[in-house]
């Protein structure tokens, strides 16, 4: 038997490359940095970052499949490797500080970030149902880690636990609903299965619907759509801040960017059939998110409950299926990232070991004490109820036009019904922090550099976007065009 | 020669099992091992399929969620003793600091 | 009846009856072993499918590995009989009965009908026993489905290094 070697096109696998060797290297580098002094380790990982976004700009508008089809290296993968590069790069300049306060500075923390970060990367770029699962379990099984990390917290090693069981019971429904499409098309190909659904002889095969509908469990799951939603605000409570924030952005991300791969593209031909159900799902989601969030008193539960919501936002663009809808929500999905980590990074500095701070009461008189850190609270949490001139504004207006655009006219206006109920949550956080009295006695801040980087680059973005939509639009739009 | 449909009754029965498994018990451990045999079922309709249709793309798949369920166990297990190291108990009802 | 018919049946018949074992005892080191015994009887039918490299994998990977791992973790932790089955959660019992019934009837109505409208691929049972079945994995795994496979060695990498900053005991 001859074996025909594909064309190994290792360029194409540039940022992932490069950030495996930078996760090595990590692990090697960390084992000679004295005990609890690892932040070398994790400008190390800063740097892999870097030169994985440069190598993604590099790889730009040159879409091309490589290894025997098995990843599409497109605009749509390196638009998504960019918003994971975001919330990497601002999740570890967001713990440098916060692990050697908890003390559980560890260089393996910064390495599984990175193997995350590969992980979803092949989600992203993944053309097959395989290298999507393969990233999609490499992402998951670094993060149950990273949610259990604080090794002797209770909450966190619950919020592994349950990490773990929900993502492994979905991860069986996900596969489930592989080996069906396997069945009824007889490949995993996502091009393979969109040409042998061109013929629309089949599309009402059971066993392909079957398959469809598990697929849809599986990616519920990982967005966090109702009802697969259960595990979220648990998870997110109990996880490191830091890993919080990255698993709300960077998860989310991924399991969008795969979702809308395999749906919009490879089952185009079953739109009919998904729709309705995404339109369900994702009125839904929105409105348990916010009705939900507005009872809790944990900030960091009330911020699972609003990334819930949000999810509900990004499925009205899928289900608007237009490339305005797709492109809004790869915009909407960079937006999320700035507004998001910045307010988790809020949360970071606002607390310190053995006093998290992470009741909404404790953020009364912040405005008073802290003026900074409480307007930049103020501008994350405007962005995130979708107040111009911010990205959430912007995001949600692209989603919503998307959805009336494409006729779903009903969805946007509760979409629109829903962000005025989220606006009051996150006015309350304001409210609180101007118009309050402090309760209790703080002890200051301790503001680091690198915690000031990251705080400062998510405001920026927060408002560049918001300000100036229209370049980070057309690169949205660039993204989806080779994609119906 | 055995139908398709026989082998894929049985995952499908198989795969309810592990799903009634993880539904039910309350030991993490033996919810684990029920998803386990959710994999397994999975496994079992793959190779089924991958015969069926001349094609062994279904049986390295299979290779491939072996290795995925080894890594988890893996991680898992280390997850669980880590959390019996601090709280004696894997029972899920007792692992509620916060509510699910 | 078959010879292989008769395999078929009496293999199948073991599975399923190990697996409800599994669910139902109350001890997890029997739980462990009926599983043990699942993965053993699942690499039968493997072999009747002409899978042979899948099923030695089955008994090396699954049966000899992953439950080692399980049996170890848990005689470690020297866990006891599980108590209050059903007692706490009456309610949550039946509704995942419930739920995993509808999943059954759904599930199993779809692939009764047994028929794969899909396209059909070219390692036909001549040709891969005349290749020989691993090796013919091998070629394929090899070639076609290399990044996968490297994108297996990357997880498998995280994986060691989350199992053992999870469990070490001095990091």
């Amino acid at each position: 038997m001859d074996l025909v070697i594909p064309k190994i096109d290792v360029v194409s696998l540039g940022p992932e490359l490069i950030l495996s060797i930078a996760a090595i290297f990590v692990l090697l580098v960390s084992v000679f940095l004295p005990k609890g002094r690892k932040d070398p380790a994790a400008y190390l990982s800063l740097l892999g970052i870097f030169f994985a976004f440069v190598s993604s700009i590099f790889l730009w508008g040159n879409p091309r499949y490589s290894f025997n089809n098995m990843i599409l290296v497109d605009n749509f993968a390196l638009f998504f490797n960019s918003i994971f590069l975001i919330a990497a790069g601002l999740s570890i300049l967001m713990s440098v500080n916060y692990l050697e306060e908890q003390e559980m500075s560890h260089g393996e923390f910064y390495a599984l970030i990175l193997f995350a970060t590969v992980g979803m990367m092949f989600m992203a770029a993944g053309s097959n149902l395989i290298t999507i699962f393969l990233g999609l379990e490499t992402m998951s099984i670094s993060i149950y880690v990273l949610a259990g990390f604080f090794r002797r917290s209770n909450k966190s090693n619950e919020s592994a636990l349950k990490y773990l069981l929900l993502g492994a019971f979905s991860s069986a429904f996900l596969l489930y609903g592989i080996a069906m499409m396997y069945g009824a098309t007889g490949t995993t190909d996502l091009k393979g299965i969109s040409e042998y659904l061109s013929k629309a002889a089949y599309l009402k095969d059971p066993m392909l619907l079957a398959g469809m509908g598990l697929l849809l469990v599986g990616f519920g799951f990982k967005i966090a759509s109702v009802p697969f939603h259960m595990w979220t605000p648990d998870v997110y409570e109990g996880a490191p801040t830091s890993i919080t924030a990255f698993m709300s952005v960077g998860v989310k991300a991924a399991a969008f960017a795969a979702f809308v791969r395999v749906f919009l593209y490879s089952l185009w031909n079953l739109q009919p059939d998904w729709n309705h159900v995404l339109w369900i799902l994702a009125v839904l989601t929105m409105t348990l998110g916010n009705v939900v969030a507005i009872s809790q008193n944990n900030i960091k539960r009330m911020l699972a409950y609003s990334s819930i919501a949000h999810a509900g936002y990004i499925m009205i663009g899928m289900v608007a299926s237009s490339e305005l809808g797709t492109s809004g929500i790869l915009f909407y999905m960079l937006a999320y990232a700035f507004m998001n980590l910045g307010a988790f990074g809020v949360i970071i500095l606002y607390g310190r070991k053995g006093e998290e701070n992470l009741d909404i009461n404790d953020y009364s008189g912040m405005g008073f004490k802290y003026p900074g850190l409480a307007l930049l609270m103020t501008v994350f949490m405007f962005s995130l109820a979708g107040i111009p001139p911010t990205a959430g504004f912007v995001g949600k207006f692209y989603i919503f036009s998307a959805a009336i655009k494409s006729g779903y006219i009903w969805l946007a206006i509760i979409g629109v019904m829903n962000s005025l109920v989220s606006v009051y949550y996150y006015l309350r956080i304001t409210v609180m922090m101007y118009m309050k009295e402090p309760v209790k006695e703080f002890a200051g801040l301790k503001w680091s550099p690198s915690m000031a980087i990251a705080l400062i680059i998510a405001v920026i973005g927060t408002l560049l976007i918001g300000i100036f939509p229209s370049p980070y639009l057309d690169l949205a739009r660039q993204s989806v065009q080779l994609f119906m | 020669m055995i139908p398709l449909s026989y082998y894929l009754i049985l995952s499908a029965v198989l795969f309810t099992v592990g799903v009634i498994g993880v539904l039910v018990r309350r030991n993490a451990i033996v919810i684990f091992m029920s998803i386990e045999l959710m994999l397994n079922a999975v496994n079992l309709s793959f190779v089924a399929i991958s015969k069926h249709l001349d094609s062994l793309d279904g049986q390295i798949f299979v290779l491939f969620v072996m290795t995925v369920a080894a890594a988890e166990v893996a991680v898992g297990l280390a997850i669980i003793i880590n959390l019996f190291r601090n709280k004696e108990t894997v029972n899920v009802d007792e692992i509620n600091i916060m509510k699910w | 009846m078959t010879v292989t018919g008769f395999f078929f049946f009496s293999i199948a018949a073991v599975v399923l009856i190990s697996a409800i074992l599994v669910v139902v005892l109350r001890n997890p080191v029997h739980s462990a072993l009926s599983l043990v015994l699942t993965f053993f009887s699942l690499a039968g039918l493997y072999i009747l499918l002409n899978a042979q490299f899948i099923a030695a994998i089955q008994v090396i990977v699954y049966a000899g590995a992953i439950m080692v791992l399980f049996l170890f973790v848990i005689m470690l932790l020297n866990l006891d009989k599980e108590k209050r089955v059903g007692e706490k959660h009456p309610l949550q019992k039946a509704f995942g009965i419930a739920i995993a019934v509808f999943l059954l009837v759904a599930l199993g109505s779809i692939v009764a009908a047994g028929v794969l409208y899909g396209n059909k691929g070219i390692h036909t049972e001549a040709r891969v026993s005349a290749i020989g079945n691993t090796k013919a994995i091998a070629g394929l795994l090899f070639t076609d489905w290399v990044l996968p496979f490297e994108i297996a060695s990357i997880l498998l990498l995280a994986a060691i290094v989350g199992a053992i900053v999870l469990s070490k005991k001095e990091l």
